[in-house]
């Protein structure tokens, strides 16, 4: 490493003050936070304590962590169900259009996922679109309730979310060699078995990505759960969101913070080691 | 010339287009049971693509290939009795050596046991017993290797198809493969059907030679037939080095030779093809190796000036240019007694060559490649 270059230098610098300032700084914060006292007066009284911590321990607080989880989780299969066909199709069109599709793909971005979880609610409304148009249709002789409930927030999740799971899937399959699925097929294994012993392990680490990509932010975005679920159907985003802004409780939002990015850090942990293991059983096979 | 029982695959009138630009002309080859038949041409000649038509890879847009009298036209990769090596060798990066080599059977859906077996005994043929469990990007290029043709011969296939197999490796590892897939293929008794652009690794390596250019067919013959006797001068120059004369016919004589005006010299010429009449335009060809260099003194051949000389260690290359403007290649064999053997830069020499040895074809009008 050479640090001569002074233009290097600086941004070097500069990444690592913004990085100080807004990233470690800040986690330094929530996590003193975490184990002070609530302050009517100043949010925080300087006094070492647990009872945040503890008060995460209640069954309540347990419960709307579990249903936030499940509901991350069923977010994070539907994007995939949808994702890994879609980035698989997409690489597999010429190479004039696949850059319009991508493009596609990115372009929510530019709008403020707010806004487009605001969008959602028209659509979803009683007397939203769609039932607009089921009724219209036939379909459905009274206006369906789907906004505040569960599946709302799933599909507002999956809506951010999905561009999350098709990018790292799309790379993955960029890369796939398509001399391997010939040669699958030279060998004589029909589609189905290329897939299974082919195609998936190798476009699993895209898989891994995508579902960390879109589980970890699922658990936080509390304005989708706000806006499309209503008081009901909360997320583990919403109960650090209400702890600072509305209950005023900084010490319990920052300690509920560290145990989600705890919890975050241990499945990503999780996910390695079963990487690892998975990569040692197949060497193990061969020698089988 | 084929002898039906002998065919293993029939490709009859087989082309294929990619946008609109012919890769494979109508095109017709037979594959003998239990050759090693080089596809052989230089890149873009529709070599690889008709080695694809055959693994089932892409369909032809016209005609019918035959494996031992079957239709395979239509039928997939995974249904024909047919394996390939890929030039990328195409290796699952994820799997062990073993699990790679026993795709194949595994896909059959083999007995465990006889999977097991088999593969070591395959491995064993390609001296990777101790390797099995390494992942393909721990060996080297030519383990890796081992592993893609241990891959494919495992499934006896009816026909081995190798493209440009040995492209990667470096020289001496080239030479050492070469000598283990004929030993392969020996041991094996399988078909195999290569495609290089090497004509060194064709020559030495197969039992026919088919040459190729543009999609068409130019030569099929044995190595020695496309080398000695090529049927015109792009295969005459892309299978070797080669000095071509312009002459034409001033005699025909009643032996089965001719002569023909060289350089303003008349010389005999042996005409094997026949078929020549006076005042017939022709090509002269000869090899490097045919030519000889003499002392400047001697009444015979060509007189000349030494503008070039390449050491290539077992022989020694002159560029040789002659009064009349034409350059010529002489490849001449290290024989230390002779003392007119090292002529200097410069020097004037006579060229004459081997009696007899000349290649003799009807002028042509384009120039090879």
């Amino acid at each position: 490493m050479k640090l001569r270059n002074p233009f290097r230098t600086a941004v070097v610098a500069l990444i690592w003050a913004w990085m100080l300032l807004f990233v470690f700084l800040p986690n330094l914060l929530v996590i003193v936070a975490s184990f002070l006292v609530r302050d009517d007066v100043q949010f925080v009284r300087l006094e070492a304590s647990l009872q945040s911590y503890a008060r995460l321990l209640d069954p309540v607080y347990a419960g709307v962590f579990l249903d936030s989880l499940g509901m991350a989780l069923t977010t994070t299969l539907v994007c995939l169900l949808i994702g890994y066909p879609f980035a698989y199709a997409v690489s597999r069109l010429p190479a004039r259009v696949k850059p319009l599709l991508i493009f596609l793909v990115i372009l929510p971005f530019w709008t403020n996922s707010l806004v487009r979880t605001y969008a959602m609610k028209l659509l979803l409304a009683t007397n939203g679109l769609t039932n607009q148009a089921l009724l219209g249709l036939g379909v459905v002789d009274a206006p369906l309730r789907m906004l505040y409930t569960e599946g709302a927030v799933i599909a507002g999740l999956v809506y951010v979310l999905l561009p999350f799971m098709i990018l790292p899937l799309y790379a993955v399959f960029e890369q796939l060699r398509a001399d391997l699925l010939e040669v699958s097929s030279d060998l004589g294994a029909e589609r189905w078995r290329t897939f299974r012993y082919v195609v998936l392990p190798l476009t699993m680490p895209g898989v891994l990505a995508g579902c960390l990509l879109v589980l970890i932010p699922a658990v936080g975005m509390f304005y989708v759960a706000d806006v499309l679920g209503g008081a009901k159907h909360l997320l583990i985003g919403n109960v650090i969101k209400n702890q600072f802004l509305d209950a005023r409780d900084w010490p319990f939002g920052a300690a509920a913070s560290i145990v989600l990015t705890l919890a975050m850090a241990l499945l990503l942990y999780a996910y390695y080691l079963s990487a690892r293991m998975v990569r040692r059983r197949s060497a193990d096979d061969a020698l089988a | 010339m084929a002898i039906p029982e002998q065919t293993v695959l029939q490709l009859q009138g087989i082309s294929k287009s990619f946008n609109d630009k012919r890769i494979v002309f109508p095109l017709d080859l037979d594959i003998r049971h239990g050759e090693f038949i080089t596809l052989l041409g230089p890149s873009g000649c529709g070599k690889t693509t008709l080695l694809r038509l055959i693994g089932g890879f892409e369909r032809p847009d016209s005609g019918t290939i035959l494996l031992a009298g079957r239709d395979i036209t239509r039928l997939p990769p995974n249904q024909r009795p047919v394996n390939t090596v890929f030039q990328s060798y195409a290796l699952f990066p994820h799997m062990s050596v073993f699990d790679n080599v026993a795709y194949g059977l595994r896909a059959e859906r083999r007995p465990r046991a006889e999977v097991q077996s088999r593969v070591r005994e395959v491995l064993d043929m390609v001296q990777l017993g101790e390797l099995a469990g390494r992942r393909p990007d721990q060996l080297s290029g030519g383990q890796q290797q081992r592993v893609a043709i241990a891959r494919a011969v495992i499934k006896k296939p009816r026909l081995l198809l190798l493209d440009e197999p040995l492209s990667a490796l470096d020289y001496k590892l080239r030479k050492q493969m070469q000598i283990e897939l004929k030993r392969i293929q020996r041991e094996l008794g399988i078909t195999f059907v290569f495609v290089t652009h090497d004509q060194e690794e064709a020559l030495s390596m197969s039992d026919r030679v088919v040459v190729m250019r543009a999609g068409h067919v130019e030569q099929i013959g044995t190595p020695r037939d496309v080398y000695e006797n090529p049927c015109n001068l792009f295969v005459a120059g892309f299978v070797g080095e080669i000095n071509v004369f312009d002459a034409e016919v001033t005699e025909v004589l009643g032996d089965g030779r001719l002569v023909g005006q060289i350089e303003g010299r008349r010389i005999t010429l042996p005409a094997r093809n026949g078929g020549f009449a006076v005042g017939d335009a022709l090509h002269v060809l000869l090899r490097p190796e045919d030519l000889r260099l003499l002392p400047p003194e001697r009444a015979e051949g060509f007189s000349g000036e030494v503008v070039e000389r390449n050491y290539k260690g077992m022989t020694l290359e002159s560029v040789i240019r002659l009064e009349s403007g034409h350059q010529l290649l002489a490849s001449e064999f290290f024989d230390e007694s002779d003392p007119d053997f090292d002529y200097r830069l410069g020097e004037r020499i006579r060229v004459t060559w081997v009696p007899n040895w000349e290649v003799l074809l009807p002028r042509e009008t384009a120039q090879p490649v």
